[in-house]
């Protein structure tokens, strides 16, 4: 599943890393929205079951899209912009 | 607008109110329960979740027997719970601890435990006292100024928000009706039963009982009770998701099953006040670290106050009416350590019309008594 911009973007883009993965999103959108804008739906493991989870709420207020920031820990990802140089990894994965 | 007739309404769609009408519907009774809208205060909703035991009822020892025996039926309410609703409350009962953070704190505490559970209500096995290696066996993040804990078997928790969830679909399930945005000011007694005006028109019904929470202060009058209550507030922490920290709970900190961290337990008297403060919420995370240092490596996700039910003495209050015998008031601050003896023996007792002996202790006789 991917998510499509309702607009082309026109942006520049900024490139930024998750898992490994390299990323290039427009600037200003959120870290979460460039996720999703990517395929990638699910970005943390639930500490509980093991089971994976992605951005619901988009507004800072579910924690479902946590990551980890390196150098910052836990982060919601719907609450941080992409920025270039960016080092992102799932967060809860073992 | 049709007349709406039941064999009991419940004034109050609350842990208390829930339980009470989950007990009824069981019984094959029509039950309705009217209830607030989304602004009721509502203390279900800050309740930290604990099925606890060990600390209750120390200086009032029918309130330790009503607590063990709840504890001992919770499993019951939940498996019924779970099978009617297909929700489950989180009830678990691995037992629970009380850290101790000095060496006299611990040998109060064992007196303390002696007291409640050796002495004059005697429970074989219910506790023991948990020096530092055996705790930290039970607890492995335990921080340096922990020396040990007082450990009760009978001790447990459940997800305070799936409970009341539970409750209110089971309730429906089994064909109660619920009445919401009814802002029931007062009960009117009719020669035989009750009548209340509801968002949905006036109901009538043969028994009432008054769940209302802080409510039920304002409600008893109007069917012949007094019901003296006043809110106190209590504030909780509640962390990011983490793994497994915390196996069983204590009363100052808990790990929900779904990962979270609750910190909580202030006891302030701030009126009606349901807000936050900054000092009350340093103070009991400061206790909080010193007890499982992991957690400053947690984000701190929400925090919320939220206003107990307080009878004078701190005691559940359950009465019935002189005047209209038909007319009970449920008035409790542990609604879900208790909630097992309200599905059950409360139910019970309003479906008989009459409160058993046993529970004669939480009339309001008990305050008129201190206060003389």
């Amino acid at each position: 599943m991917r998510f499509r911009p309702l607009e082309p973007a026109e942006r520049d883009t900024v490139e930024f890393e998750f898992d490994g993965q390299r990323i290039r999103a427009p600037q200003g959108i959120s870290v979460a929205a460039a996720l999703l804008r990517n395929g990638n739906v699910a970005c943390r493991m639930t500490p509980a079951g093991n089971a994976p989870r992605g951005p619901h709420c988009m507004m800072g207020v579910c924690f479902e899209c946590v990551v980890e920031v390196e150098g910052l820990g836990a982060r919601q990802a719907c609450m941080l912009q992409v920025a270039p140089g960016l080092r992102l990894r799932s967060a809860g994965k073992t | 607008m049709t007349d709406l007739r039941y064999d009991v309404l419940v004034i109050g769609g609350g842990l208390i109110g829930t339980a009470v009408a989950f007990g009824l519907l069981n019984k094959h009774l029509k039950v309705a329960v009217a209830d607030q809208g989304d602004t009721a205060h509502r203390a279900a909703r800050g309740n930290f979740g604990l099925v606890w035991v060990q600390s209750k009822g120390s200086t009032f020892r029918p309130y330790a027997a009503l607590t063990r025996r709840s504890a001992e039926t919770w499993p019951r309410l939940a498996a019924e719970l779970r099978e009617v609703s297909g929700i489950d409350p989180g009830f678990q009962q691995a037992g629970g601890v009380t850290f101790c953070h000095s060496e006299s704190e611990f040998a109060q505490r064992a007196d303390f435990m002696r007291h409640q559970f050796d002495a004059d209500l005697p429970y074989p096995d219910a506790y023991r006292m948990l020096g530092r290696e055996e705790l930290a066996r039970l607890v492995p993040g335990i921080g340096p100024k922990v020396v040990g804990a007082s450990y009760c078997k009978l001790d447990g928790c459940a997800n305070s928000l799936r409970l009341l969830r539970a409750l209110h679909t089971a309730c429906q399930k089994l064909g109660g009706r619920y009445l919401p945005n009814s802002n029931v000011k007062a009960v009117r007694p009719l020669a035989s039963g009750f009548t209340i005006e509801s968002a949905s028109g006036p109901v009538f019904a043969e028994r009432v009982v008054l769940a209302a929470g802080l409510g039920n202060a304002a409600l008893a009058p109007s069917v012949g009770l007094e019901t003296p209550l006043k809110p106190v507030r209590g504030q909780i922490l509640v962390t990011e998701k983490t793994g497994a920290l915390l196996p069983v709970p204590s009363h100052l900190i808990r790990q929900m099953d779904e990962g979270t961290i609750i910190i909580g337990d202030s006891q302030e008297d701030v009126g009606f006040d349901d807000g936050t403060e900054l000092g009350v919420l340093g103070t009991i995370s400061a206790r909080a670290l010193d007890s499982l240092p992991a957690l400053a490596q947690l984000r701190v996700v929400r925090a919320w106050g939220a206003l107990r039910v307080m009878s004078p003495d701190g005691f559940p209050l359950y009465q019935q009416s002189v005047r209209h015998r038909g007319a009970f008031a449920f008035s409790v601050h542990s609604g879900v350590t208790l909630a097992a003896i309200h599905a059950y023996q409360l139910a019970d007792a309003v479906a008989l019309g009459a409160l058993p002996e046993s529970l004669a202790p939480f009339s309001e006789e008990r305050l008129a008594l201190q206060a003389a």
